[in-house]
């Protein structure tokens, strides 16, 4: 495990969740005559190394089911963790009294990715926003329409709005709303999971550069979870792949996109549509991702990996340096020196 | 371009809805070739799924074909019947959806459902219905084919899922297939296989092919032509190279702005100001005309399609931006 690095805003060390399916009566029942039922485990994240410094965007990418959500979770604080510690600039968030974790919690927020499901219908803007900065004592309940008013300004929604339901407003307006919740208790560090991901092209730029210019207005830092490369590409200063749980690469958004170096990334890069006109081909990886229920031994990727040898198939490359910043996790590295 | 499996013209399909008429798909037209992948592109509540679904007959009321010619080899889809429009269905031309599980029934085994949509359209015997649905799935990807014939779709994953879906779209040989969003469900690596997988089978088969998306890069790689929609009508239409290389609405060349990866890192996106106008009783004029920063006096008027750059391009609007060369 790495040092723990004091610069950085949050931190993540060696964490992992796993997710049990423990046995239910008549399984318990089974087993005393003898069947043999053993719990079912999901290695959501598997001892996993993140560091996300002040200021900075860290995009986060991966398919389905390879743990970039429960990831975000984690960092944010709304899961608990299985193993591991989190550390909020330096210090371990793990051993604070509630009303200190209460207080350090508010700096983290999440922005989550339905705009549909993730606002109350019943409750009307001036609530969704106004709720936790009221109710964490931030504000008095009379400044409130003042503040949500501000708030939204912020987000590019037309204060006016404030006493209309979530149903009254566009996709594109859902997303700022999401937003501007997220907001409204001054967060410094913002997890977007997927947030961009319902919307359409034209309104999906609107949001990305909302997203930029709330990063230099309010000087926030951002995990932003994605599976599409082209928007992690834009907004990132770092991007963190990964692949069933574990990290495979990680680096600077420039050098990652232009010499990828683990066969995972390669791939995924591979796919990432650019428009140009012309007819290319497409050339796909085989397989699909493993059950995390039962994942394969040694590297992740050896099933589908086209350069996989003996040694992948028995245990799991490391994280290496193989570039000032750039870490990757495959063997073909070390025949390579 | 090869001989057209089939032409649309004017197409019109409104829905007649209390709060007032909406105008889902407003004057389409467009044609398929032989072997051609047509992709239609558009944002959500551009009408681009209401032509795929329109083409199929499977407009339900308040909805109505109003207007328009839909001719597939020579037969004139809106003059048949029930009977043999639903003899055409699954037979001739055929439709893959976004969400496979939609597709297929849960409680029915992947043979039973393939064997049924044979035995539908063709008077053959079970065994070499079977056969033939063994083949296809052979033909779609889909590894040891025998034990996935007897499985239930909840067994695949979505990517396997889809894949049995297209299975069935192909059973019949059909003139034209219409895909819409096939992949836009499904993982990045995944989506790349089936699309490899669709563009063998429309060289290898000469089956015409339109592709409904919001996804340009997905266009762009895989389409022959291009139609880009908006608020239920064609603005531009073209050659892949003429469309994206070259955009004459300024529609096509905002939404190409509006894509991140065509755009420097960490600046500000060229965004596409305002929202796709709602369809109930949209205003006559250009649709676009309030989004857009060429827009006049002129535009109050509906414009209509008018050639504009390369040799097949065709674009609705009074400034294009490219003019012919």
């Amino acid at each position: 495990m790495e040092p723990s690095d004091p610069d950085a805003l949050v931190e993540l060390r060696g964490v992992s969740k796993r997710f049990v399916k423990t046995l239910d009566v008549a399984a318990r029942i089974g087993n005393a005559f003898g069947a043999g039922l053993k719990e079912e485990v999901v290695h959501a994240v598997d001892n996993v190394d993140l560091a996300v410094a002040p200021g900075e965007v860290v995009g986060l990418v991966g398919e389905s089911g390879c743990g970039k959500s429960t990831l975000g979770r984690l960092a944010v604080g709304l899961l608990p963790l299985s193993s591991g510690e989190r550390l909020w600039r330096g210090a371990s968030l793990a051993h604070l009294p509630p009303a200190g974790a209460r207080k350090q919690q508010l700096k983290m927020q999440m922005i989550f990715q339905d705009p549909y499901a993730s606002l109350n219908p019943r409750m009307r803007v001036i609530d969704i926003v106004g709720e936790a900065p009221v109710a964490h004592g931030m504000i008095g309940p009379k400044q409130r329409t003042e503040y949500v008013g501000l708030v939204l300004n912020r987000v590019g929604l037309d204060p006016t709005l404030m006493r209309r339901y979530p149903h009254q407003f566009s996709g594109g307006q859902r997303a700022r709303i999401g937003i501007a919740r997220a907001l409204a208790v001054k967060p410094e560090f913002v997890v977007c999971d997927e947030s961009v991901a319902a919307l359409d092209v034209s309104i999906q730029a609107q949001v990305l550069n909302l997203f930029i210019e709330l990063r230099t207005a309010l000087n926030l830092t951002y995990l932003f979870i994605s599976h599409d490369l082209g928007v992690v590409r834009f907004i990132s200063d770092r991007v963190v792949v990964m692949y069933l749980g574990r990290v495979v690469e990680s680096g600077p958004s420039a050098e990652l996109f232009a010499y990828p170096n683990h066969p995972y990334t390669i791939a995924l890069l591979a796919e990432v549509g650019k428009v140009q006109p012309g007819k290319r081909t497409f050339v796909p990886i085989k397989g699909e991702i493993p059950s995390p229920l039962d994942p394969p031994r040694g590297c992740h990727f050896h099933p589908r990996c086209p350069f996989a040898m003996d040694r992948c198939r028995e245990s799991a490359p490391p994280l290496r340096d193989i570039a000032p910043g750039h870490r990757s996790a495959c063997f073909l590295n070390d025949t390579h020196e | 371009m090869s001989e057209a499996v089939l032409t649309v013209e004017g197409l019109r399909t409104h829905f007649f809805t209390k709060a007032g008429v909406v105008k889902a798909v407003d004057d389409v037209s467009f044609s398929v070739g032989r072997g051609e992948v047509l992709g239609l592109v558009g944002e959500s509540g551009s009408g681009k799924s209401m032509t795929g679904y329109s083409l199929m007959g499977l407009i339900d009321p308040p909805g109505r074909i109003v207007e328009g010619r839909i001719v597939l080899d020579g037969v004139d889809l809106r003059a048949l019947t029930a009977e043999g429009m639903r003899n055409m269905r699954g037979n001739r031309i055929a439709m893959i959806f976004q969400d496979p599980m939609m597709t297929l029934n849960p409680v029915l085994r992947i043979d039973v459902q393939m064997i049924e949509a044979i035995l539908a359209h063709d008077d053959v015997s079970h065994a070499s219905a079977r056969a033939r649905a063994r083949e296809t799935l052979v033909k779609v990807g889909i590894p040891s084919p025998d034990e996935r014939l007897e499985a239930y779709p909840h067994q695949f994953s979505g990517g396997m899922r889809q894949r049995v879906a297209i299975a069935i779209a192909l059973l019949n040989d059909p003139d034209l297939i219409i895909a819409d969003e096939p992949t836009t469900a499904l993982d990045v690596t995944i989506q790349g296989q089936i699309l490899y997988e669709m563009q063998k089978l429309a060289r290898e088969t000469g089956t015409a092919l339109i592709w409904i998306t919001h996804d340009l890069s997905v266009i762009a790689g895989l389409a022959d032509r291009v139609s880009v929609m908006y608020a239920g009508r064609i603005v531009e239409q073209g050659t892949c190279d003429e469309v994206l290389g070259r955009p004459a609405h300024p529609y096509t060349q905002g939404l190409l702005d509006s894509v991140p990866s065509n755009n420097e890192r960490g600046q500000r996106l060229r965004q596409i100001p305002g929202m796709t106008p709602s369809l109930l009783d949209l205003p006559p004029g250009c649709p676009f005309r309030e989004r857009c920063a060429y827009a006049n006096g002129e535009c109050t008027e509906s414009p209509a399609m008018r050639p504009a750059g390369g040799p097949g391009q065709t674009v609705r609007c009074f400034h294009p931006l490219v003019s012919l060369y």
